[in-house]
């Protein structure tokens, strides 16, 4: 019997690569994989025996958590790799401490980096499965997928919706991955940040660009909130993070004036009271929680759909001569 | 999806099935030692739709609403590794009342190499921990590779490993009947 799902290949590098038809069958199969993590042993088998190394060489935690929560429940063995303390900080390079982790025979390797590019280049040149949890500015495509099935739970689709991202869109990676992912399935995206934070000929993207908070609000249905870095403020980038809110915070205030409902996201982890005000945070709107819920659920879908056993895959590295 | 063509033969027509129906309801009632800690699972997708119409011959004979609900045994099968990831065709669904120290009934249509409900029990076992478990399938048609039988059988069909047997049912296929046919390139 031959596989009839829309194979992702390899690699999961970003959403710019997928096709909707693609990304429409991770969001299909994350959903089997919430009831999973409603059961009382939250497992099952499929990738009982791989071994998938985290080599997260740029801080993170929640990310870094979800991952591990979503290949512990596909039942495969975890092995965490962060920067500090590693032998990257004795200046080992991304190629050979991954050939070394290879010559361990792993299966899968999840990988954050502060470089764009990271994921690419080490997909190219190891035989494994290789997940992109993030490299430098690029994407954050498990981020992307997340809240577009957040977005498509809660409005029943995403084609023809409005969807807003506030914030330092120049630093974003998950804003690229959200752009990319929400344009395929037809959405409308808009941006909205500050100059400095905007870059230029991000238009060219597909997007629409608002200068002002109030028309992004009037405009959008969904608002994808993005954290404000606090070094922003020290390198220049915003007069101070009270500026930041009183221009483009996200306050009950605005939200009310629009006289609609909005979906609130926001990848997390929140500086409340700067780009996002507390009282919206834990309104009804906001799905921010549900967001950390789903994150599970979609990474458990890629990691299913890259190696519950894809042949092709097997035979390509089978070819390499490795495994 | 089978379709009967020219090379397929209608084994069992509605009528047939259904008698097969009432009995497999009362068999399984028997077996069960009774309706009330009875819980109905079938597999998706056509082993829900008998399970449906076997709840609803029991708790008419019953007068009172029996417990039940479904698998999807995708995550559980032995062979992903060769075939690479399936989609998932429904949803597992716990009924509201659990299976603990329940009789739970698993519900297939065809039993063939006995994988599917191995697979079945392995997850259920996850699940929780049931008093008994009890296979009830439509077709049994003994190509059994592991050591696991079904308890209740509609109809036992010895047929050739080319020989591919299909149950259909009237949301899926458009009538209820068991048929077999030649298989492209060996047994499924």
């Amino acid at each position: 019997m031959t596989p009839i799902l829309s194979s992702l290949g390899k690699d999961l590098v970003g959403l710019e690569d997928l096709s909707a038809a693609q990304i429409r069958t991770i969001l299909d199969t994350a959903e089997p994989f919430k009831e999973i993590s409603e059961r009382r042993i939250k497992k099952v088998p499929v990738l009982r025996g791989k071994t998938i190394v985290n080599l997260f060489l740029e801080p993170s935690t929640r990310t870094r958590v979800s991952f591990e929560f979503a290949e512990k429940r596909l039942s495969a063995d975890t092995v965490n790799l962060m920067a500090e303390g590693s032998s990257v900080v004795k200046g080992e390079t991304l190629v050979d401490t991954a050939r070394n982790l290879e010559a361990m025979r792993i299966d899968m390797v999840v990988i954050r980096h502060g470089a764009s590019g990271a994921a690419r280049f080490l997909a190219e040149r190891i035989p494994s499965n290789v997940v992109n949890a993030g490299d430098g500015a690029h994407e954050h495509p498990t981020q992307g997928l997340l809240d577009i099935l957040t977005i498509r739970d809660h409005l029943g689709g995403v084609g023809g919706r409005r969807v807003c991202i506030v914030g330092d869109i120049l630093h974003s990676r998950v804003a690229r991955s959200n752009i990319f992912g929400l344009l395929k399935l037809g959405a409308e995206v808009a941006v909205c940040g500050p100059l400095t934070l905007l870059p230029l000929g991000i238009d060219a993207l597909g997007v629409r660009v608002f200068r002002r908070i109030e028309e992004a609000i009037e405009w959008a249905d969904v608002l994808n909130v993005l954290r404000l870095q606090l070094e922003r403020m020290t390198a220049g980038f915003v007069p101070s993070l009270r500026e930041y809110n009183r221009f483009y915070g996200i306050s009950s205030r605005r939200l009310a004036r629009a006289g609609k409902e909005l979906l609130i996201l926001h990848p997390g982890p929140m500086n409340r009271g700067v780009e996002i005000d507390s009282d919206v945070a834990d309104s009804p709107y906001s799905v921010i929680l549900e967001q950390v819920t789903n994150g599970v659920a979609v990474r458990m879908a890629v990691l299913y759909l890259l190696a519950g056993g894809a042949p092709e895959a097997a035979e390509a590295a089978k070819r390499r001569g490795v495994g | 999806m089978p379709t009967p063509g020219p090379a397929s033969v209608t084994l069992l027509d509605e009528t047939d099935v259904k008698r097969i129906f009432e009995r497999m309801a009362k068999e399984i009632v028997e077996r069960a030692g009774g309706v009330k800690s009875l819980v109905l699972l079938g597999i998706h997708r056509r082993g829900v739709e008998i399970s449906n119409r076997i709840r609803t011959l029991i708790e008419r004979e019953a007068g009172r609403e029996v417990a039940a609900g479904a698998i999807d045994i995708t995550f559980y099968r032995d062979d992903l590794a060769r075939i690479g990831p399936r989609p998932v065709v429904g949803e597992s669904e716990l009924p509201m009342e659990g299976i603990d120290d329940r009789t739970v009934v698993i519900v297939d249509d065809v039993f063939f190499t006995g994988r599917t409900a191995r697979a079945a029990i392995n997850e259920l076992m996850d699940w929780g921990r049931p008093a008994r478990i009890l296979f009830c399938v439509l077709v049994d048609r003994d190509g059994r590779e592991l050591p696991i039988r079904p308890d209740v059988v509609g109809r036992r069909l010895s047929v050739l490993p080319s020989q591919k047997v299909d149950v259909q049912v009237p949301e899926i296929d458009g009538e209820l009947a068991v048929c077999v046919s030649h298989a492209a390139g060996g047994a499924s």
